[in-house]
C-alpha cells in the first residue's frame, strides 16, 4: 500500500516536471524537489509506524487496523 | 519580477520518441508489477523499475538534477528502506489478494480510476493551463539546470526550503521515537534482571521479530 503512495507521488512529480518544461518555468522543478523531500519524510515516519504496530500484532494488512478507532 | 512564460516548442525527434516510449512502458509495467505482485519483495523491485523509468523521463524533460536526485533518494534510499522493513517484519509470505475485508473497496477503486481517467481525457480538449506569468524564472536557455533550480529554490522558494528542513528533523525525531522500546520502571527492572534467562526464553517463544539484544528490557506484555 505504501508503494502505491510512492507511485502516486511519482505521477505528480512527472506531471510537474513536464509542465515545467512546457511552460518554461523552473518553479515546477522546485516543487518536485519539495515533494520529494516530503515523500521521503513520510516514508520514514510511515514505516516507523508500521514497525511499531507490527511489534504488537503479527500482521500488516491495513484493513485490520480498525483497533486504532477511538 | 515575473517573466512571461513562453511555451517551448518541442521538436520530437525519433530518439526522443523512442526514449519516451521505452521508459513510459517501463513505468507502466513497473506500476502494474507493484500492484499485482503477491510477494512484497517483487513489488519493491517493480517499484525500482518504475522509478528508473521516471528518472529517464525527467532527463528527457531537461530536469537533470531531479533525475539524479530521484535515483539517489527514491530508488537508492526509500526503496532500500522498504526492503529493510519488509525483511525485518518477515512479510514476504504470499498474501491472499482474493480475500478482501472491505467489500466496497475494489469497485470503488475501479470507479474512481475511471473517473480520473475521464477527467484527464476531457481536460485535454479544453485548456490545460491558466496562462499566468511565471514567478520563479525560466527553465530553458543558457546555464545549467542545477544552477537555475538552485537559484529558484534559494531565492524565490527559500521559506519552503527552510520549512522542509524542519520537517526532516521532525521526521528523524519521530522515527527514533517510534523505533525505540519504552524502558520499564525501576521495580520491574529488578524483577527482569533476576528472571533474565526466563525472559529470553519468553522472547524466543513469542517469536519477537527484531530483538537480539538480551541486555535491554524485554518487550512489554501485549495489551489485553
Amino acid at each position: 500500500m505504501f508503494m502505491c503512495i510512492e507511485l502516486m507521488l511519482n505521477a505528480a512529480n512527472l506531471t510537474f516536471v513536464t509542465f515545467a518544461r512546457a511552460l518554461n518555468d523552473i518553479g515546477g522543478q522546485s516543487l518536485v524537489f519539495f515533494v520529494l523531500v516530503v515523500a521521503a519524510a513520510e516514508v520514514v515516519v510511515g514505516l516507523g509506524i508500521i514497525v511499531a504496530i507490527y511489534r504488537r500484532r503479527a500482521d500488516t494488512n491495513a484493513d485490520d487496523f480498525h483497533i486504532l478507532k477511538g | 519580477m515575473g517573466h512571461l512564460a513562453t511555451p517551448m516548442v518541442a521538436s520530437a525527434t525519433v530518439p526522443d520518441a523512442l526514449t519516451f516510449a521505452v521508459s513510459a512502458l517501463a513505468v507502466l509495467l513497473g506500476a502494474l508489477g507493484v500492484v499485482i505482485s503477491r510477494n512484497p519483495v517483487h513489488s519493491a523491485l517493480a517499484l525500482v523499475v518504475t522509478l528508473f523509468g521516471v528518472a529517464v523521463l525527467f532527463v528527457e524533460q531537461q530536469a537533470h538534477f531531479l533525475a539524479a536526485v530521484q535515483v539517489i533518494v527514491y530508488a537508492g534510499a526509500i526503496v532500500v528502506l522498504f526492503l529493510f522493513v519488509i525483511m525485518l517484519l518477515g512479510v514476504d509470505r504470499r498474501e491472499n489478494i482474493a480475500a478482501e475485508p472491505l467489500k466496497a473497496q475494489r469497485p470503488l477503486a475501479i470507479l474512481l480510476g475511471l473517473a480520473v481517467l475521464a477527467e484527464v481525457l476531457v481536460l485535454a480538449r479544453v485548456q490545460w493551463v491558466t496562462g499566468a506569468s511565471s514567478v520563479a524564472g525560466i527553465a530553458s536557455g543558457p546555464g545549467s539546470n542545477v544552477s537555475k533550480l538552485a537559484s529558484s529554490v534559494f531565492t524565490t522558494y527559500l521559506l519552503p526550503f527552510e520549512v522542509t528542513s524542519v520537517l526532516l528533523v521532525i521526521a528523524v525525531v519521530g522515527a527514533v521515537v517510534l523505533a525505540r522500546r519504552t524502558p520499564r520502571g525501576p521495580a520491574a527492572k529488578g524483577e527482569d534482571a533476576r528472571s533474565a534467562p526466563g525472559a529470553g526464553g519468553d522472547q524466543a517463544r513469542r517469536g519477537d521479530p527484531g530483538e537480539q539484544d538480551q541486555s535491554r528490557q524485554p518487550e512489554e506484555e501485549p495489551v489485553t
